[in-house]
């Protein structure tokens, strides 16, 4: 950055000053336009100066492992409920244990409680289980299935491209098994492009070894169920009901075979699956997220597998793919209920997708909770109400008041020391502004961007730092006027250097921007957030918009003519006799900066 | 302005200056000082956790009791002596949650309450409410204020040079402890208003430390190449020139700052602002006194170490002792009739800013070529 030799372009830029500056112009046009037609015209406040809503979380004990519920645990649900609502760490939720079981979530006034709700109340134990059997949903005695023929999707994996023509054929092939059981998501759950996830950290307890030894203790050929216990539950099972079905899948322990169900099309038809035990579970996915599968023009949910996942799927996919149908499907397991059973055709690694007829929102919703990984417990909604602001108005009140003194007292003091440079300073500071507020307005809605009193403090406090690029650019041209130049040429002499300073130190702060936002959470990111856009909008301004105005302005007599109020006057600057002046205007301009 | 602008003109010709480097045992000694100071503070007083690092209780009235905020919160705060959160919630009751209460104080604090509300005493529920600043965001915190740091070094050390990262980085603890330590003395409770000050402040002080070094590399520019000065009057020099921009910067920065915790927190009474306010202002001072007290001394005290520089002195040394012995003895090399110091070439200095520095006398930083001679100027034309 900054070095020597960058942007040896100043003639294009001092040429036509005139351009960038309605450049800017329309820049901020279009976003406080954008703002309007958004119909955010304010940013959105975070929970201690506007409120919001309280989410109060009960954990529930689980009959017989009430142990499980305590300090350890609570803590690390804290973690992950913060890191599921305050994911980019700018929407200023505040997730806290009040008494011994209770979690406290605080949302902003603004942020969709609705979503947030199921964010923060969704276990997500995710879990790889084999299947055993599969049949329609209903109480009926199953029919065993017949085998999905396959053939269509083999060459599936190594050829990702034809995803999308597969589909339909292995549509047709689902397991016809049922003509009332959609198999669902039968062929296209299941992908691996050839890459294999290179991450570190493979942590899998709970996938128990032995599970893994043998991948399929229960594949017994299709209608001869693991046991006989699991076998009637199975027949009884009504997938129909929906009471059945969110308490069937409670209590599974992931070493132990199943009962579940799962629908294939958004919950109008269910099907009853028999799974063995977990293969995989929700600690051996790396990174999950929701995105638009183009060729099928669906939203699914991806996931990279650690090193040590990927290993344990190469492993069971490789057995599975050995299997006739419907034990080659692989169900997917979230919470007790199968999301996806995709079939395994030959041996996979790396990433599997869950394709479940998600909307868009739900897609990116669970590929964010997989993301945090799964609770230590499962939790219960105790209330849902609304919570008044921590602080209350009269605190941001005072804060605006106080700021905007401060502001006062700054602009009289730059007039009084800049004079006429003082208009571009005070211009440029507003731009500054303007731009800063319609991005925070509307980032907002975008990105759940909330500002809490803290942010607004900084905010203020990095007006300072963009005066402070003003400052140096001044004083560079002073110094060039006292060299003895006239002003046109002294605004040109003076700006690479300028330029240069304030591109070092704002990449400085840049970094710090950039380093804390990566590696922290919570309101740390949120502040690099902040400092971050700050000192982007800085750069911008300076160079979009206080060089141009300063190149324009050098050719007005008032500042060219150095009127003692101009705050550029020669003589109040001490510059050099006017002899040696003469000789320096007459002088054509070298080369900014060679 | 005038006096103020002839003030900046003579600081700017070296006509008047404060030798910064000279007396930098003095203000090695006052820093010291004060973070002795501060780290005593810290060590006997301790910081004042808020509620948020460390939990505490949180007491709820019922539901429409229709307490009042205010009374609720000033009640709290009284009792416990603690910074007291209220917040009313959809059905008409309140929370309070007050920081690190043993069971004592809490029942002392529930019964004012219930006195102050005029609710019954076993009508407000207390339990103790964990942190929402936990360990992991904590953690994280310090993981990446560490990265941050060896990243700027680095970044410092390419930039400019290895003394400038080291001087940068001590300048920025000397801040960041000072802040800390006052925190501690004042006794402010410690909020995440307070880290994230802190946090602004990292930036700032680092920030300015760099607007003054780059200010000392474009000044020491060709300085092996003259014997004029030494690295530290150069330094000296360049600190001067650039004290104009440093005042003003200051000023701008500090001014809103001091609008909140004077006005916002002191008149308007805004407890909140005095937390965030405190730490930014008390920050802002000591990251502007560090970089131009502190920051730039201890890069001329490294320099002077390298055998370069070392000769530089001495060079300079004999020749004022030479110039001294003819009864000539001129300050500082300020004269202008001593230009024979002058580097026509010195793009073959150390820095890269030496091009900019080629194009023309106009360094308004005092170069070691003698700064604005119309005769360098002319021989370069």
């Amino acid at each position: 950055m900054a070095a020597p030799n960058r942007g040896r372009r100043p003639a294009g830029a001092q040429g036509k000053p005139g351009r960038t500056l309605v450049l800017i112009l329309i820049a901020m046009v279009a976003l406080t336009g954008g703002m309007f037609l958004s119909g955010h015209t304010t940013p959105r406040l975070g929970i201690d100066l506007a409120g919001g809503t309280t989410i109060t979380l009960k954990a529930e004990a689980e009959p017989g492992k009430e142990s499980a519920v305590n300090e350890t645990n609570m803590n690390t649900a804290v973690g992950i409920i913060e890191r599921r609502v305050n994911g980019l760490g700018v929407s200023e939720a505040e997730v806290q244990t009040q008494g011994r079981e209770n979690i406290i979530v605080n949302i902003p006034k603004g942020t969709d409680s609705e979503q947030a709700r199921k964010q923060v109340g969704t276990t997500a134990q995710l879990y790889f289980r084999p299947v055993v059997t599969v049949a329609a949903g209903g109480a009926t005695p199953q029919q065993p299935p017949s085998p999905a023929p396959s053939a269509s999707s083999k060459d599936k994996a190594t050829d990702p491209d034809k995803a999308g023509d597969k589909a339909s054929p292995s549509a047709s092939g689902k397991p016809s098994a049922s003509a009332t059981a959609q198999g669902r998501a039968v062929t296209e759950g299941l992908k691996a492009p050839a890459t294999t996830s290179p991450s570190p950290a493979a942590s899998s307890k709970a996938a128990d070894p032995k599970a893994t030894q043998s991948p399929a203790p229960a594949p017994t050929p299709t209608g001869a169920p693991a046991t006989t216990a699991l076998d009637k539950q199975f027949a009884t099972l009504n997938c129909m009901d929906a009471k059945s079905r969110a308490t069937i899948g409670d209590g599974a322990k992931p070493e132990n075979p199943m009962v579940a169900c799962g629908s294939n099309d958004g919950g109008k038809n269910w099907e009853k699956y028999i799974l063995g035990p977990a293969e995989l579970d929700g600690k051996d996915v790396e990174d999950a997220k929701g995105q638009m599968d183009q060729q099928r023009g669906i939203w699914i949910v991806t996931m990279d597998f650690t090193k040590g996942g990927a290993k344990k799927f190469t492993k069971i996919t490789s057995k599975l793919s050995a299997q006739q149908s419907p034990q080659n499907q692989f169900a997917i397991v979230l919470d007790g209920e199968v999301v996806s059973a995709p079939q395994v055709n030959q041996t996979l690694s790396a990433n599997a997708e869950i394709s479940g007829n998600f909307k868009q929102q739900e897609a990116q919703d669970l590929g964010n909770i997989l993301s945090y990984g799964a609770l230590p417990l499962s939790f219960e909604e105790q209330s849902v109400t609304t919570v008044s602001a921590a602080l209350g108005s009269e605190q941001l009140k005072a804060g605006l008041i106080a700021g905007a003194i401060g502001l006062a007292l700054v602009i009289i003091y730059l007039v009084a020391y800049y004079r006429g440079l003082a208009a571009i300073a005070i211009l440029s500071l507003f731009v500054s502004a303007g731009l800063t507020y319609s991005l925070m307005a509307l980032l907002g809605p975008g990105i759940g961007f909330a500002l809490n009193l803290p942010a607004v403090c900084g905010a203020i406090v990095a007006i300072g730092i963009t005066a402070d690029s003003f400052i140096v650019y001044f004083e560079r041209i002073r110094d060039e006027i006292r060299e003895g130049r006239t002003l046109r040429p002294a605004v040109e002499r003076a700006w690479p250097r300028a330029r240069r300073t304030i591109l070092v130190s704002d990449f400085v702060s840049f970094l710090a921007a950039a380093v804390l936002f990566l590696v922290t959470v919570g309101k740390v990111q949120g502040f690099a957030f902040t400092l971050g856009l700050t000192t982007l909008l800085d750069v911008v301004v300076v160079f979009f918009f206080t060089k141009p105005l300063m190149t324009i302005m050098a050719r007005t007599p008032f500042f060219a003519g150095g009127h003692p109020w101009s705050g550029l006057d020669p003589k109040r600057l001490g510059a050099k006799p006017p002899l040696r002046r003469t000789r320096r205007t007459s002088a054509p301009t070298e080369p900014k900066e060679a | 302005m005038s006096r103020l602008g002839s003030i900046g003109v003579r600081l700017y010709r070296g006509e008047i200056g404060y030798d910064f480097v000279a007396k930098r045992k003095f203000w090695y000694a006052v820093s010291i000082l004060i973070t002795i100071t501060a780290i005593v503070g810290l060590a006997v007083r301790g910081l004042n956790m808020g509620i948020e690092f460390k939990g505490g209780a949180v007491f709820s009235t019922p539901a429409k009791s229709n307490a009042s905020v205010s009374v609720a919160q000033e009640s709290a705060q009284e009792s416990s002596g603690h910074h007291a959160i209220v917040q009313e919630l959809g059905n008409g009751s309140l929370r309070i949650q007050v920081s690190e209460l043993d069971t004592a104080s809490a029942t002392k604090v529930q019964k004012q309450l219930s006195t102050d509300l005029n609710i019954p005493v076993d009508k407000i529920d207390a339990e103790l409410v964990g942190p929402s600043w936990g360990e992991q965001i904590a953690n994280k915190a310090w993981t990446g204020l560490g990265i941050f740091m060896v990243l700027v070094v680095i970044y410092l050390a390419i930039a400019f040079e290895w003394r400038m990262a080291i001087a940068a980085l001590i300048a920025l603890i000397h801040d960041l402890t000072i802040t800390v330590g006052v925190y501690a003395l004042v006794g402010f409770e410690v909020t995440p208003g307070t880290v994230i000050g802190l946090l602004t402040i990292l930036g700032y002080s680092l920030y300015d430390t760099v607007v003054v070094f780059d200010g000392l590399k474009e000044g020491a520019v060709g300085i092996t190449k003259q014997s004029q000065r030494t690295y530290s009057e150069v330094a000296n020099r360049s600190l001067n020139a650039t004290l104009v921009r440093s005042i003003n910067t200051t000023i701008v920065a500090l001014l809103p700052v001091a609008g909140l915790l004077f006005i916002g927190g002191g008149f308007l009474g805004a407890g909140m602002l005095n937390d965030i306010s405190l730490s930014l202002f008390v920050g802002l001072a000591a990251g502007a006194y560090s970089s131009i007290f502190i920051a730039t001394p201890l890069v001329a005290d490294l320099k002077e170490r390298e055998p370069q520089m070392k000769a530089l002195r001495k060079r300079v040394l004999a020749k004022r002792a030479a110039a001294h012995a003819r009864g000539d003895f001129s300050d500082e090399g300020d004269d202008p009739s001593h230009g024979d110091g002058d580097d026509p070439e010195p793009s073959d200095g150390p820095f890269d800013a030496a091009p900019a520095v080629a194009a023309g006398p106009s360094s308004p930083v005092v170069g070691p070529r003698g700064r604005g001679r119309g005769r360098s100027s002319g021989r370069r034309r």
